[in-house]
């Protein structure tokens, strides 16, 4: 296949950046769509050009690192699939192909397709955890949880945290990431003792690092790769409404048992 | 040659209290005095986040490094297939017992029995902990963990979430992890990679490392160092590791003086996607768990070219099932591997031709979808079967899937002892980095139990034990040993970037890679090992003449971070092959074709090489010195192993 590709370059956070026409010549249809940059980027390199810089690690769909807005889709228009388990086959000979980073201003761009998710990092050390030391568990059978509830959890704890739901919202919303961290807990017996807590906590630290609130666009679920469903975004609604009810009883609470000490 | 003593400090008694004896005794640190003690952490996949994690737990300080740009992408996330643990949920007569015997016997009888009895004695506490965590794993409808079958076990004693395994545990040691960021107690330093070790007196203190987004050089000083980098499976180039991984760590602290031990017991996985064509710049692998209900089968005549569907039962070779009647489809990985290499070779491969060979084996699930129904295997497999469909564009639930091996995980590492510390005093290697556990092959679903057991239940106590017993100066990172380890960081990058040559670094990683596909990969023999040592000081000196590197080094650059890999790899990729050459025997992943049964099974040499053969640097280019720590066994009989 031959391709004409439009990709973004910028040479950092602080630089401007444009699109930029490379031919893409001589593509296996069997090939991923990062492999096929990885051929473009021998040309470059071959002729002393700086290659696009693009990031991914396991490309198998399951590290979450790869990030590109493929024909204004993140990553590409394959539904539930990440740009490195797409594969050129899905595109015709003589297509032009845009790509762009994942944009949003609580992801800045690093280098070309290269973008800063460490917000996501934040999000998760602000109380994304079940809070027990190594060694303080009970038997893996002492609590029987329905298959369905763990199923639902499953579900939940699919996301990648590559950010295409943020990428894809027009208010660039973290509320889909957010939503299915919550809910891996929520649907556990294990994370119910920090729900309410968790979930202030998480809310809050999205806001801090600058991602948009949900109004129901719905782009989110559309380009998620691991299929993430937008409902756990209302589960997640409904406590953080509860916290704000509750948070006099919960305040009292966690000072009845600091008082214990 | 240097005076090295290698001690493995396996505790005496009995082998089943030789672990709590230890734990009873060991020194402690108390828990005032935990937070005077820094740690780096090398890796954030599962060993060194659950390492990280539990160390900032106990009141350390820790500084966690990765190379990766959140520690939640390390490559213990790709694991799909499951971690074993000796819980006996299922009735089936497990016992630690057993599962110590599995992982020796799968070894090939070339692990120590010490470590690996106590790995399966704590692999119980890791399923209670991950649970705890809120790792969903599978469950039956009565809410009890459900468990599968994995190679090379009789019993069913593998935990799983769906073919997400790894990704399920990683996000609970990353939580785990998480849960000390927001305390204080570990700093995350992502984007950053190591690039050497600083040693001090003998003492492992510190590391030289480079920020991936501004290239600038630094340096962290602390009281030990753990490594938890993985494995060097990417040396091949095509291998399921993801496309970052690399020795670079592992090898430069080799260069420091850490030995590496049987760099040759390399593992191919049985279960991978086959190669498709020049393009590919990595293999998928296919969960070993898919052997549980897919049969693995092959035309039985040569040049069969049928479609799979209309070849008639009685014209199939369900080998593994024919030659392994007890374990069949699910024999260990070593021997499914080189069952599948030998039908190939002998032209009766599937799939296209590549390079004039057919190398695909079917692995169908018809007989399955017929007996269970096709939701059942939906559930159990949905996700690699679409997987499988994203890459090969082919529907595995209507046509059996294609496989063939790729390889997927290293044995061999920096050496260690019972308390995980190599032979600098304070290097402390944890997970797949280091060489102890699985012997010459490792079973199925172990090398997470492996990853997790080091981190979260091991390397606590026996660091404790270390920083309890040992002197430890007052260093900070204007030592003249960090001004001299950041000279020489400095000086290679400069040397990669003056080359100015021809040639991208991949073009050299792929040409070695498949130097060593072909002479140290499946199949070894003196010829081809011989023919490698001669090539790769060639394509070394070719390296250094005529890389390309373009761009900066005070910027991110992919380019440079990928060439200092690939110069790591050239050098390491002689040592390998020399241990292959080295190691006159067949065991396990080490198959030497010149040692073999009459049936093609590997041949063992228990009089010449019951040992672990552990490399010591001189200078790049130059023989290293070989020791060997031998392998005693005192609990179970050496036997040939028959899975028969």
């Amino acid at each position: 296949m031959n391709l004409t590709l439009r990709v973004w370059r910028q040479k950092g956070n602080s630089g401007a950046g444009k699109l930029t026409t490379y031919p893409a010549k001589d593509v296996s249809p069997d090939s991923s769509f990062l492999e096929m940059l990885d051929q473009v980027n021998q040309e470059l390199v071959g002729k002393g050009e700086e290659p696009i810089a693009f990031d991914s690690d396991c490309r198998e769909g399951i590290c979450g690192t790869c990030s590109m807005v493929i024909n204004g889709i993140p990553h590409g228009p394959q539904r539930g699939t990440t740009a490195c388990q797409l594969h050129m086959r899905v595109f015709k000979d003589g297509d032009t192909i845009t790509i762009e980073p994942f944009r949003a201003a609580a992801f800045p761009v690093v280098k070309d397709l290269v973008v800063d998710r460490s917000a996501f990092d934040r999000i998760q050390q602000a109380g994304g955890y079940v809070s027990v030391n190594t060694g303080a568990a009970p038997d893996g059978n002492a609590i029987p949880i329905p298959k369905a509830e763990a199923d639902v959890a499953f579900d939940a704890a699919a996301c990648i945290g590559c950010g295409a739901c943020v990428a894809a919202c027009k208010n660039s919303s973290a509320m889909l990431f957010l939503s299915a961290k919550l809910a891996q807990y929520r649907h556990l017996p294990q994370g119910a003792p920090e729900r309410i807590r968790r979930t202030v906590k998480m809310v809050e630290a999205a806001d801090r690092e600058g991602f948009g609130n949900c109004t129901n666009y719905y782009e989110c679920e559309a380009v998620c790769p691991k299929n993430i469903p937008a409902h756990f975004i209302a589960e997640m609604n409904r406590d953080y409404v509860k916290a704000a009810l509750v948070s006099r009883e919960f305040d009292d609470v966690n000072k009845a048992a600091e008082d214990e000490g | 040659m240097s005076n090295i003593n290698l001690d493995a400090k396996i505790p005496p008694g009995p082998l089943a209290t030789k672990w709590s004896n230890y734990r009873s005794q060991s020194k402690l640190v108390n828990p005032a005095n935990k937070r005077k003690f820094n740690v780096i952490v090398v890796g954030s996949g599962l060993a060194g986040a659950s390492a990280a994690a539990t160390l900032g737990e106990l009141g350390y300080n820790v500084d966690c490094f990765c190379f990766q740009d959140s520690p939640r992408r390390a490559h213990s996330i790709a694991a799909q297939g499951g971690i074993n643990a000796a819980k006996n949920y299922q009735n089936d007569g497990d016992s630690v017992f057993r599962l110590f015997y599995d992982t020796i016997k799968g070894g090939d009888f070339r692990a120590r029995e010490g470590n690996v009895h106590r790995l399966a004695e704590v692999s119980t506490l890791i399923i209670d902990h991950c649970v705890a965590q809120g790792v969903p794993f599978a469950r039956e409808y009565g809410g009890t963990l459900a468990n599968r079958s994995f190679g090379g076990a009789q019993v069913s004693r593998t935990f799983y979430a769906r073919g997400q395994t790894g990704q399920q545990l990683l996000l609970g040691a990353y939580s785990a992890l998480n849960r000390q960021i927001d305390a204080g107690k570990v700093k995350m330093h992502t984007r950053t990679e190591m690039l050497d070790l600083v040693v001090v007196d003998g003492q492992a203190r510190g590391i030289i490392t480079r920020d991936l987004v501004t290239g600038k050089i630094e340096r962290y000083a602390a009281h030990a160092v753990l490594l938890a980098t993985g494995g060097y499976g990417n040396v091949f180039y095509l291998s399921t590791n993801a496309v970052g991984c690399n020795v670079t760590a592992t090898y430069r602290a080799y260069k420091r003086g850490a030995l590496f031990a049987n760099p040759c017991f390399t593992q191919i996985h049985p279960t991978c996607i086959p190669v498709a064509g020049e393009h590919q710049s990595k293999l998928t692998l296919m969960s070993e768990s898919l052997r549980n209900d897919g049969r693995i089968w092959v035309p039985k005549k040569a040049g069969d070219t049928r479609s799979p569907e209309t070849i008639p039962e009685d014209e199939r070779d369900y080998y593994l099932e024919r030659m392994y009647p007890s374990y069949g489809n699910l024999s260990p990985r070593d021997i499914a591997s080189r069952a599948a290499k030998r039908v190939c070779d002998e032209g009766r491969g599937v799939g296209p031709e590549v390079a004039g060979v057919r190398r695909g084996v079917y692995l169908d699930f018809a007989d399955a979808i017929r007996r269970l129904g096709k939701d059942t295997i939906r559930q159990r497999y949905g996700n690699l079967f679409d997987m499988y469909k994203k890459i090969t564009g082919e529907d595995p639930y209507v046509v059996p899937m294609r496989i063939y091996p790729a390889v997927h995980y290293t044995m061999g590492g920096l050496w260690v002892d019972y308390n995980l510390m190599s032979n600098i005093s304070g290097l402390h290697v944890l997970g797949e980095a280091n060489f102890s556990d699985h012997g010459a092959n490792r079973l199925g679903a172990s090398a997470l139990m492996q990853g997790l057991a080091d981190g979260y239940f091991i390397i606590p106590y026996t660091l404790a034990s270390y920083f309890a017993g040992t002197q430890l100066p007052k260093i900070t990172t204007d030592h003249p040993a960090f001004a001299e380890a950041e000279r020489q960081v400095r000086e290679q990058i400069i040397r990669l970037q003056s080359v100015n040559g021809n040639r991208s670094p991949d073009s050299f990683h792929r040409e070695l890679g498949t130097l060593l596909w072909e002479n140290c990969g499946m199949g070894r023999n003196r010829a081809g090992l011989e023919k490698a040592l001669k090539r790769i000081p060639e394509l070394r000196d070719e390296f250094w003449k005529n890389v390309r590197i373009v761009g900066g080094a005070e910027e991110f650059n992919q380019q440079l971070e990928k060439a200092g890999r690939v110069a790591d790899f050239l050098e390491f990729a002689e040592l390998m092959c020399l241990d292959a050459l080295t190691r006159e025997e067949s065991c396990g992943g080490h198959f030497r074709e010149e040692y073999q049964t009459e049936e093609g099974e590997a041949l063992r040499n228990d009089n010449d090489f019951c040992h672990a053969s552990c490399w010591e640097f001189t200078g790049v280019g130059k023989a290293p010195n070989l020791h060997k720590e031998q392998l005693v066994f005192e609990n179970i009989k050496l036997a040939q192993r028959s899975y028969k």
